[in-house]
């Protein structure tokens, strides 16, 4: 039994995030559409503390539920009744989108089917706080501070282009 | 001998000038102007002829064949290539002389007969593109050059018998022009790329070994070549342009349909005379039949006609057809055994050029005076224009053959040259040399004979029943007298030159002699020409004349429906070739060969169409498109792995 | 027990394939933007895997890591430019939002 519990536990996370994901992607409101995606993401951050990475889990949380679910609430207040979203306009492309998803999600099942993956590093210490700092800020070989260098720069650009957007004129 | 290449390029200067910025400038000075690079260019003509005929013979006994430029312009492959270039031999400098001094004489006196026509500066520019083509045809140094311009020519009648393009008749009357000419260049093209294949060169001086090997086809391609003349010289059946060419103002008559561009032909046949005689003699024979029947045709034609400029167009096809016999009863290029015909075939182009640009000239000024072409507003006219009258009476003479006027010595030489090819033909050209003097002196009296319309008209006038003054008749104005009287000079006294002397067929210098019997007996067929003329048309038409009218009144019906040639021509083009030929044609282009092309539109549009709306600017269709690609290009990787 | 990779490499392309699905179908601004941030959730659990199962540094981690990060700017950006639509078009609906085609 103790042998199973991750196995069930990891089960019923992808159940759940599957249907939410399902659900976010078809309910016609758009409030509730938010609340299903934010199901999803939590349970991704499930996933991450499965393998071990608990920092990861724990970004997950703070930066997708805690900031950008919280944005999407903000604009769906804003801008209020526009927010309701009549799903599906036409048969066909209802059919098209079923069509090229399914299609798509087949092949790529396949893909994985197919290929043999070298897969048994798995650590079940975890990576600890020390080794991701070194990495983040290390200069040294697979250590990558010009990227979180580049990535500030990124979110700063993001930061003013966003409020010189989204300003009144 | 440098200066030749001025001729070319002051006529074009002149028409570049006049074409491009002539709109500009006011009729004088577009007349002016047109008229003194005229000028300076028959200067220059004339020096080129004194100085290559003045520096003499060379050591064989010839003048030199010379070549102050030539260029290649077009090198095709091969030995092939299109030059372009100035030759300078004893015809080109005599053709020299003839094309400037007529121009000049038709600039002047068009200074006066257009005065005050709509697009007079464009008239000009015509006339100096028309000089410049002609010049370029007669100096050309190849065959293909000689096309060009032969073209260009072309071209230059085409949009000068069109001048009046407001007349539905002048437009008409150019196309057909066009279009005749236009058809015989096709052979003479086809002619001219068979020489060129199977000599590898086009030039006229080709050697003896390489003429030998393409001997078979000679008389083929210099047969071709001849239709093309043929075209432009309107011989039988193919003169049917000529006639209707006199839409065109009447100096432009003067200069293209008379004295230069229609000898196009017979300058063609001369230039490649040696070829002709040496490898094509049953062409040449050809030529002469061809020439022969023209001429009687076109001179019973002449008979009948009633538009003075159609009776001056009908014996010009006949005294061309002269020129053509002439060439065509040489057997050698002897002159003392049969090769007489090109020096006198040479000579009467000279002095026909003369003295037709003159008749032409002066019919332009009778036209001026009577408003009209008919003969039913003539006559009586001797009073009024005395100038006119007595050079055209000149001309009349000439043309007729009466010595001492210039047209009797050339056409004797033409009638000898005939007779010692053989008897037949001799007399029958003597025949048409009559009928010439016939219908000449038939054409003087109607104009300046008997009575006089203005009098009839002024006399009504006066016991009131017609209400409207006459008007009357004058001379024309000295700018149009002058060129008259400067051609019937020359008239009178161009028959003097010793014009052996320069040109004949083998270069080498011939005596001019008179043979006694063929002399006196062409003067006594003229004669008789001229006292038939005189009995039936010198008062109106006498007793007599109605007579024969009515005898003969079919024949004369047809004579003056030209034998309904036009009508037959009309036949084999409206009925045989558009609905045999050009009617399946029409239909293949249309259903076939557009079919296809529309076709090949409408697959397009409708693939179009298809297409269009996958750019939507929908960016949800965008990604679907997107996604089916990648899914596409993975199943061909898997596939492929 | 040991869950294996496979796993979660079918799970997240189930998820990335329902957010191609709504993509396709949804036809509002902010659901679109919900859909695209389930197909990045996906590829971030897909670079995890990968790093946790098959590599000894922590390239993928990292990779996640910005990737999250990423994600948040670009919403930002989204939602800004999606208010500035509205308030311009007093609508997020991409039926009415043809203007940039040409």
């Amino acid at each position: 039994m103790e042998h199973y519990t991750s196995i069930i536990i990891f089960s019923v996370l992808s159940l759940l995030m599957i249907a939410a994901a399902i659900a976010a992607v078809t309910s016609s409101k758009i409030m509730r559409a938010t609340t299903y995606l934010l199901f999803v993401l939590f349970g991704t951050a499930g996933l991450y503390f499965s393998m071990f990475y608990t920092f990861l889990g724990a970004t997950q949380i703070t930066v997708y539920a805690g900031g950008i679910v919280v944005l999407f609430v903000f604009v769906i207040l804003l801008i209020g009744k526009g927010s309701i979203d009549v799903t599906h306009t036409s048969k066909l492309r209802y059919m098209a989108g079923v069509l090229a998803s399914m299609s798509g999600l087949a092949i790529t099942l396949y893909i994985i089917k197919t290929t043999h993956f070298i897969a048994d590093k798995l650590d079940p210490n975890g990576v600890s706080m020390r080794t991701l700092g070194k990495t983040i800020m290390g200069t040294d070989k697979y250590n990558f501070v010009l990227t979180f260098e580049v990535l500030s720069i990124l979110l700063l650009a993001c930061m003013v282009g966003a409020i010189l957007i989204a300003r009144k004129k | 001998m440098e200066l030749a290449i001025y001729i070319l390029a002051l006529p074009l200067l002149s028409f570049l000038i006049l074409g491009l910025v002539g709109k500009n400038l006011s009729h004088k000075v577009a007349g002016i102007l047109g008229t003194l690079s005229l000028m300076v260019c028959t200067v220059i003509a004339y020096s080129v002829a004194v100085t290559y005929f003045g520096a003499g013979r060379s050591e064989d006994g010839l003048f030199p064949t010379l070549m102050p430029y030539n260029y290649t312009w077009l090198p095709l492959g091969g030995n092939l290539s299109i030059d372009m270039g100035v030759l300078i031999d004893p015809i080109s400098v005599m053709m020299l002389v003839v094309i400037t001094t007529v121009s000049l004489m038709v600039h002047i006196y068009s200074l006066g007969y257009m005065k005050g026509e709509k697009g007079f500066q464009r008239y000009y520019a015509f006339l100096s593109l028309f000089t410049f083509s002609m010049l370029g045809l007669v100096v050309a140094t190849n065959i293909f050059q000689m096309y060009v311009f032969w073209e260009l020519v072309g071209v230059s009648s085409y949009l000068l018998i069109g001048f009046y393009y407001t007349k539905p008749a002048a437009i008409a009357a150019s196309k057909k022009a066009f279009i005749v000419t236009r058809f015989a260049d096709l052979f003479f093209l086809i002619g001219i790329l068979i020489y060129g294949y199977y000599t590898q060169d086009f030039s006229f001086t080709i050697n003896e070994s390489i003429l030998l090997s393409a001997s078979a086809v000679l008389p083929l391609a210099l047969g071709l070549m001849f239709v093309g003349g043929a075209g432009k010289s309107a011989m039988f059946p193919l003169h049917i342009w000529l006639p209707d060419a006199m839409e065109g103002p009447t100096p432009v008559s003067a200069l293209i349909h008379a004295a230069t561009m229609v000898v196009a032909g017979v300058y063609l046949v001369a230039r490649m005379f040696p070829l002709f005689v040496g490898y094509a003699p049953e062409t040449l024979s050809m030529i002469a039949y061809v020439g022969a029947f023209t001429a009687l045709y076109a001179a019973v034609v002449a008979c009948v006609q009633t538009d003075i400029k159609r009776v001056l167009a009908f014996s010009t096809i006949s005294q061309i057809a002269f020129m053509m016999v002439a060439l065509g009863v040489c057997t050698s290029t002897d002159p003392h055994k049969g090769g007489l015909g090109y020096m006198a075939s040479m000579f009467h182009l000279f002095t026909h050029a003369m003295f037709k640009g003159l008749l032409f000239l002066g019919a332009g000024a009778i036209i001026h005076a009577v408003h009209s072409n008919e003969k039913e507003h003539m006559g009586g006219l001797r009073k009024y224009m005395p100038i006119t009258h007595i050079t055209f009476l000149v001309a009349c003479l000439a043309i007729a053959g009466i010595p001492p006027f210039s047209g009797f010595f050339s056409k004797d030489e033409i009638l000898t040259a005939c007779y010692d090819y053989s008897v037949i033909m001799g007399m029958f050209m003597s025949i048409v040399a009559a009928l010439t003097a016939f219908y000449m002196f038939r054409l003087y009296y109607l104009i300046f004979w008997g009575k006089s319309l203005y009098e009839e008209q002024l006399n009504s006038y006066n016991s009131g029943i017609i209400k409207e003054k006459p008007h009357k008749p004058h001379e024309a104005p000295i700018c149009m007298t002058a060129p008259l009287v400067i051609l019937a000079t020359i008239t009178c006294f161009a028959g003097f030159i010793p014009f052996g002397e320069f040109i004949s067929s083998n270069g080498h210098a011939y005596e001019i002699h008179l043979r006694t019997e063929v002399a006196i007996s062409s003067i006594l067929f003229a004669i008789a020409g001229i006292v038939i003329a005189t009995i039936m048309y010198k008062s109106g038409e006498s007793k007599l004349t109605k007579a024969i009218n009515q005898s003969c009144k079919g024949f004369i019906k047809a004579a003056y429906r030209r034998f309904y040639m036009d009508e037959l021509w009309m036949f084999i083009t409206k009925k045989i070739i558009f609905n045999c030929i050009s009617r399946p044609i029409a239909w293949f282009d249309k259903k076939v060969i557009d079919g296809s092309m529309d076709m090949l539109a409408t697959i397009t549009q409708r693939l179009a169409d298809f297409v269009r709306p996958m750019q939507s600017g929908n960016i949800q269709s965008y990604s679907v498109w997107f996604l089916s690609g990648t899914l596409a290009l993975v199943l061909i990787l898997l596939y492929l792995m | 027990m040991i869950i294996p990779a496979e796993y979660y490499l079918v799970l997240s392309a189930v998820l990335f394939f329902i957010g191609v699905f709504g993509f396709f179908t949804r036809r509002n601004l902010v659901s679109l933007l919900i859909s695209t941030e389930l197909m990045l959730n996906a590829v971030d659990i897909n670079f995890a895997v990968f790093n946790a199962y098959c590599y000894d540094h922590l390239e993928g981690y990292i990779f996640t890591l910005f990737g999250i990060g990423i994600a948040a700017a670009e919403t930002a950006v989204a939602i800004a430019i999606i208010i500035n639509v509205y308030r311009n078009m007093k609508t997020i609906h991409i039926k009415n939002l043809r203007e940039l085609k040409d």
